[in-house]
């Protein structure tokens, strides 16, 4: 159960974004531009750093809605949980590996990113845009994470649930998505955990 | 040095935000509705929670001009100090002291506040908007420290800087256009 009576049928974070629309619009405003708008990183490059910040934070609802919008525009799934599980040997370029690390380490502090690591990115060909990016998309999904797990949001545990959404926020955007609050595929509340991990 | 050449004369998450106008606009909407806008916790409250967070997650920046703030509208910079480290020996109203303690936990992680968190919050006369707002406020200021680091954005060199913020936070709040305004 949620810390707060939230809207319900609402899973993660649209709960409390239906419970105080004021600060949602912007939130989905900073999503859409970093993970949606034009960019040298692809839509679904974005995702998998939104992706897999929320796996290093542990936050089972981010990690398997962002997961499954990665999956849908890389198309494949089974790419998405390796760079979850086994990113070093993941088959992406030598500069998503180094934007993944330094997202990664923002997760546990901006302090852990060290010049090394940005130097790597660089190597690889990254911009000063595509690091700055990077990096504050890892911060927006710290923020995003800690929304959805510190008010304990409820997640559906049904993978097809995450397939429908994807596909809905690829085509029409997290602003579109959220606000219009479609009901498509939602359902009963569960209490299973961390499903696709 | 930060990590990516940002525009000069800017210390804090002010350099970034003036390299990436866009996303500035929607991260300093947020910040003012949050910290800023008519609310039943104060503006000293709301910037103690972000003082706390800040100093939790170790960001110098964030936690000084966000503590001068803070000190600013309180009108006590020792309750400030006290409340960044150690807030439940601090001349605090216990609500501010259950909220802190939320805001405390999810700085580590949001999986870390408990239903017993939230029920000590709410005895001590928190409204569910209170609580939500804590929660996301602390979510917002783990995304601002981590802009802010994972830059390695410069300092000013001296504490009259922070100063000098004050007035300018207090009468304009975060919604102006970076970077001639108020970030943070």
């Amino acid at each position: 159960m949620a810390h707060i009576a939230l809207p319900e049928g609402l899973p993660g974070i649209r709960g409390p974004m239906a419970f105080r629309p004021d600060t949602a619009k912007p939130l989905n405003e900073i999503v859409d531009i970093l993970l949606r708008g034009p960019h040298s990183l692809t839509p679904g490059e974005r995702e998998l750093i939104a992706t897999v910040t929320s796996a290093e934070n542990d936050c089972g609802y981010c990690q398997t809605i962002h997961g499954a919008i990665a999956a849908h525009h890389l198309g494949s799934e089974a790419l998405v949980l390796q760079v979850k599980t086994d990113r070093a040997h993941a088959p992406i370029s030598d500069k998503l590996q180094a934007l993944l690390t330094i997202a990664a380490h923002t997760a546990r502090s901006g302090r852990a990113v060290t010049t090394d690591d940005i130097a790597a990115a660089r190597a690889a060909g990254a911009t000063d845009l595509e690091i700055h990016d990077t990096v504050l998309i890892a911060a927006v999904f710290c923020m995003c994470n800690r929304y959805v797990d510190g008010l304990a949001t409820w997640m559906p545990d049904d993978p097809d649930f995450y397939r429908s959404r994807a596909r809905m926020i690829a085509e029409h955007g997290y602003t579109a998505s959220t606000v219009a609050q479609p009901q498509t595929g939602d359902h009963a509340p569960t209490l299973t955990p961390g499903v696709g991990r | 040095m930060p990590h990516i050449p940002l525009p000069p004369g800017l210390p804090g998450i002010r350099g970034p935000m003036a390299f990436r106008p866009e996303t500035a606009k929607p991260i300093n909407e947020l910040a003012n509705i949050l910290l800023f806008d008519p609310h039943s916790l104060s503006r000293g409250e709301r910037e103690l929670i972000a003082t706390h967070v800040s100093c939790a997650n170790d960001c110098q920046f964030c936690q000084t001009v966000h503590g001068a703030y803070a000190a600013h509208f309180l009108g006590d910079e020792a309750l400030v100090l006290q409340a960044k480290v150690d807030p439940e020996s601090a001349n605090l109203s216990p609500k501010m002291k259950a909220l802190l303690n939320i805001a405390g936990k999810v700085a580590r992680s949001g999986k870390l506040v408990t239903a017993d968190d939230v029920a000590r919050a709410r005895t001590e006369g928190a409204t569910d908007l209170e609580i939500h707002d804590t929660v996301l406020i602390a979510a917002l200021f783990c995304l601002c420290n981590r802009y802010v680091d994972g830059l390695a954005t410069e300092m000013p060199e001296s504490l009259e800087y922070f100063r000098e913020r004050v007035p300018v936070m207090a009468q304009h709040g975060y919604r102006m256009t970076p970077p001639a305004g108020v970030t943070s």
